[in-house]
């Protein structure tokens, strides 16, 4: 029997035990995934280019680091990513899937713009910095809230309606650019009160980002403490594990959906002021560049918690800028640097199946005494 | 000597650091049934999901007729005629039982029902099974699917068959009438294993019983050479009493009266009807039923999470004296009214706790909206989780522990000690010894009747008749949504609640 000739797989993947992975072991694994992507990457890079993968590393950590402007600018993208995935992060942890953080950011920028070209020297400055903050919050808000609405009172499906959201805000946003347009007919806003800069938020020490940075840094701690210590946080996370444990205990669902989905617009209506009024002072369909999406990322690689969400931003925003510079300084196209952010957040996201489950090799079988 | 017709030789199995089977050794012979015995957690399950293919062991060997064999996935099972009926069936609902049986095995030319059906018909005529081969999946009940799922790995030709806790969803007429097909398969050489934790059950059917206590395999003992005590023994570790201290009810006073409920489910089917009872204080009062006669639709009803039709559910106030109808109020309404009532819920993880926070923000979830501030407060829930976890004994690293990654019984200490903590005039629990190992279940028990002693009105809805009939003061019996009797628990026996639990059964009325 013993001579039986037996073929055992080589390998099986098992769930790890029920006790939680010790602090640092799981964060051993995302930094070998980070260190795997890099080595992964380099191969890559020599295979299709040709080129040294250290000069692209080397190269990426300039486009990020070399000159002053070049840390401000990483700073204030950061900032700004950072600023509307904490706006995704209450609806995610309530396990509504807002996907529409972009057309919300987008309205929150085309109300502030509204407010700079239409009301710019008809009243004081303090009351049109309070409008503009008023009108992007509340225009954040209504946007995330109409979805919200309607899955509260009819179950509809919030990922394609906060979807189809965003493509209306594009289309609005377009228009009313054909129709502030500057020079006229030209479809485009060129920046707004470029003279006066009227509306234009504060620069402190003569620097345009920190504000925006101070702003963003204020409300990731609020949303910290939001989510961890207040009783409207506590019941968005149980309402998001189990809705039929919060009907249970007698919260009233409906009410904790429309009310998260509020702060998550009008959280996005700011990202939305702080990027037309802050920096781009115009608005344009490019405003949210993206960052209602890549957030989602930031929002989920961050385990929902803001102070991680931090380090999360700064690593992708790290990459883009990195992978933009390696692309226009060795002359590759902007693809190649996709491909290799792509391979980055690959790795990344992939490192938590590790952490999950092992993979365990068929020891050689002892022939059991009889 | 024959050679068994499957043999596990040092089969382990690890979780991580959890050992679910270590050195599991067994052989089971042709025309034999083994009994494979142990608490909750003990690795029954996953020891029969190896054997069929589902997991697949870190060390061991199987063998098969006596030659070794590697089992990577069900096909393969089924490849070496091993058939497993689960516990919780496999079934397509809006098909018709030929058509869920032939799934799977079709052939080049596809499948022809008609030769299936004739088939099916002798596999049932062979073993007396009653079974319509036309009749569809969601017209059956409980037991009639259990034979669908019997019948199909006979279909495919299985000769060694393991049932997984067959007998927890039927009635004892049920069971007998399962018992008697599987003593005749056994006529017919087949192995069955069956994996059970009632100990008579397994007196009565085995041949052999194989023990298993954390993973542990204990030996295996023939069942003629075997008794009750013996077995509790091997398999809880120590001498455990399995008695339970019933007092008398006093000052029993109306406390819950429940007047003409009548229920729909989500989909417009009437779940409920006719419902008149009344639960007392300083009583337990039990409830029996088939699982899916409308248990949970009862207790979500009273609890205010059910949408009443007609009927009234009024509250005896012990401290006011006034009567309040709790009949469509929400659970903060109820509360509101100062209505003390505790609801352990069959579905503990999805319902009477988050699996994914603490000890300490699950203690909250009754009391986090006490204060006017906007902020939490965790320090008297902390201490609160701290008491439950010394009192009650529950094991977990801290009182920061996730819900989720304790044991079955500890989650239940958890949310029972919850719900008595805020000292309730009216306690339900529904299925609270579910899944628990017998320590744990006696723990509970204890915990009711101090309740009751207090003075609580108990509700109890069980499974176990056994245990019903020793724990309970009245046992009411529910068969599809109506009443069928209220009989006092100190005289009526086993027999007679298992003739009620199926009394009057409509087609189509259980949603099993």
């Amino acid at each position: 029997m013993a001579d039986n000739k037996v073929r055992e797989p080589l390998f099986h993947i098992v769930k790890r035990s029920k006790v939680a992975l010790p602090f640092w072991k799981a964060w051993l694994i995302r930094i070998i995934a980070v260190l795997a992507a890099l080595v992964f990457c380099g191969i890559i890079t020599k295979i299709l280019t040709g080129l040294n993968p250290l000069e692209v590393y080397k190269t990426m950590f300039e486009g990020v680091f070399k000159s002053e402007r070049k840390m401000w600018k990483f700073a204030q993208e950061t900032a700004m990513l950072l600023c509307v995935a904490l706006a995704v992060t209450p609806a995610f942890k309530m396990k509504f899937w807002n996907i529409g953080a972009e057309g919300q950011v987008l309205m929150g920028g085309l109300a502030t713009a509204a407010c700079m070209l239409l009301f710019a020297e008809k009243m004081p400055t303090w009351l049109l910095f309070v409008l503009m903050v008023a009108t992007s919050v509340i225009a954040g808000a209504v946007w995330a809230v109409i979805p919200a609405v309607f899955k509260a009172f009819w179950n509809t499906n919030e990922t394609l309606f906060t979807l189809m959201m965003n493509y209306i805000a594009i289309q609005l946003v377009s228009y009313f650019s054909y129709i502030w347009s500057n020079p006229k007919g030209s479809g485009k806003i060129n920046t707004i009160n470029m003279s006066t800069e009227i509306g234009w938020l504060p620069e402190l020490w003569g620097n345009k980002y920190i504000f925006n940075i101070l702003i963003v840094l204020t409300l990731t701690v609020l949303m910290f403490v939001y989510l961890r210590y207040s009783k409207h946080g506590y019941e968005l996370t149980v309402v998001g594990e189990s809705e039929n444990t919060a009907k249970y205990i007698g919260i009233n669902v409906k009410k904790v959906i429309i009310r998260t989905l509020l702060l998550s617009g009008a959280i996005c209506g700011i990202a939305g002021l702080l990027l037309v009024a802050g920096t781009d002072h115009t608005v344009s369909r490019d405003t949210a560049a993206g960052r209602g999406f890549t957030a989602i990322i930031v929002s989920w690689m961050g385990k929902f918690n803001p102070a991680y969400m931090i380090l999360t931003a700064l690593l992708l925003v790290f990459f883009d800028q990195g992978a933009t510079q390696v692309s226009s300084f060795l002359h590759l196209n902007n693809s190649f640097s996709e491909i290799i952010s792509g391979i980055i957040i690959f790795f990344i996201i992939g490192s938590e199946f590790f952490i999950n489950y092992s993979i365990k090799f068929r020891e050689k079988t002892k022939e059991a005494a009889k | 000597m024959a050679v068994p017709a499957i043999e596990l030789r040092n089969i382990t199995k690890t979780f991580g650091d959890i050992v679910a089977n270590k050195d599991v050794c067994l052989t089971v012979n042709r025309g034999e049934i083994l009994s494979i015995l142990g608490e909750n957690g003990s690795g029954k399950t996953t020891l029969m999901n190896m054997i069929s293919g589902i997991y697949f062991p870190d060390h061991g060997q199987i063998f098969i007729d006596g030659k070794e064999v590697v089992i990577r996935s069900p096909k393969d099972a089924y490849d070496y005629k091993i058939g497993m009926i689960h516990q919780h069936f496999k079934l397509v609902d809006v098909f018709s039982v030929a058509e869920n049986i032939v799934l799977g095995t079709e052939d080049e030319k596809g499948y022809n029902l008609k030769k299936s059906v004739g088939q099916i018909k002798a596999i049932c005529d062979k073993y007396g099974f009653e079974l319509d081969p036309e009749k569809k999946i969601y017209q059956m009940s409980v037991s009639e699917k259990q034979t669908v799922e019997i019948v199909k790995v006979l279909y495919k030709g299985a000769d060694i068959l393991i049932l997984d806790e067959p007998t927890a969803v039927l009635t004892p007429q049920e069971t007998e009438k399962l018992f008697n097909v599987l003593r005749e398969m056994k006529k017919d050489g087949k192995s069955i294993i069956i994996i059970t934790h009632k100990l008579h059950e397994v007196l009565s059917l085995s041949d052999k019983v194989a023990v298993l206590r954390k993973g542990e395999y204990i030996g295996t003992v023939n069942t003629a050479e075997t008794n009750e005590a013996q077995l509790t023994e091997m398999m809880v570790g120590k001498k455990v009493s399995l008695d339970i201290d019933r007092s008398d009810p006093v000052n029993c006073e109306d406390r819950l009266v429940v007047e003409d409920l009548e229920c729909m489910n989500r989909e417009g089917i009437k779940v409920l009807s006719n419902i008149s009872f009344t639960a007392k204080s300083g009583e337990i009062l039990g409830i029996a039923g088939i699982a899916g006669s409308g248990q949970k639709e009862l207790l979500e009803a009273i609890a205010g999470l059910q949408k009443v039709n007609s009927g009234r559910i009024i509250y005896n106030n012990p401290k006011t004296g006034q009567a309040d109808n709790l009949r469509d109020k929400t659970p903060m309404q109820i509360r509101d009214l100062g209505v003390r009532l505790s609801f352990v819920p069959e579905d503990r993880l999805g319902m009477g706790l988050v699996g994914n926070m603490d000890i300490v923000d699950n203690m909250m979830l009754r009391s986090y909206r006490r204060g006017k501030t906007l902020f939490l407060e965790r320090k008297k829930p902390r201490e609160l989780a701290l008491r439950i976890i010394k009192d009650l004994e529950v094991v977990t690293p801290s009182a920061s522990t996730q819900v989720r990654r304790l044991s079955g019984g500890n989650v239940q200490k958890v949310l029972v000690g919850r719900e008595i903590a805020s000292s309730p005039t009216v306690l339900m629990a529904a299925y609270p010894v579910r899944g628990l190992d017998i320590n744990s279940s006696y723990l509970i028990y204890n915990l009711l009747n101090e309740q009751k002693e207090k003075g609580v009105a108990v509700i109890f809805v069980g499974e176990d008749l056994d245990v019903l009939l020793e724990l309970c003061d009245r046992i009411m019996v529910i068969s599809s949504g109506r009443i069928s009797g209220i009989t006092d628990a100190r005289t009526v026996t086993k027999e007679e609640i298992g003739i009620l639990m199926t009394k009057n059964t409509k087609e189509g009325e259980t949603d099993g």
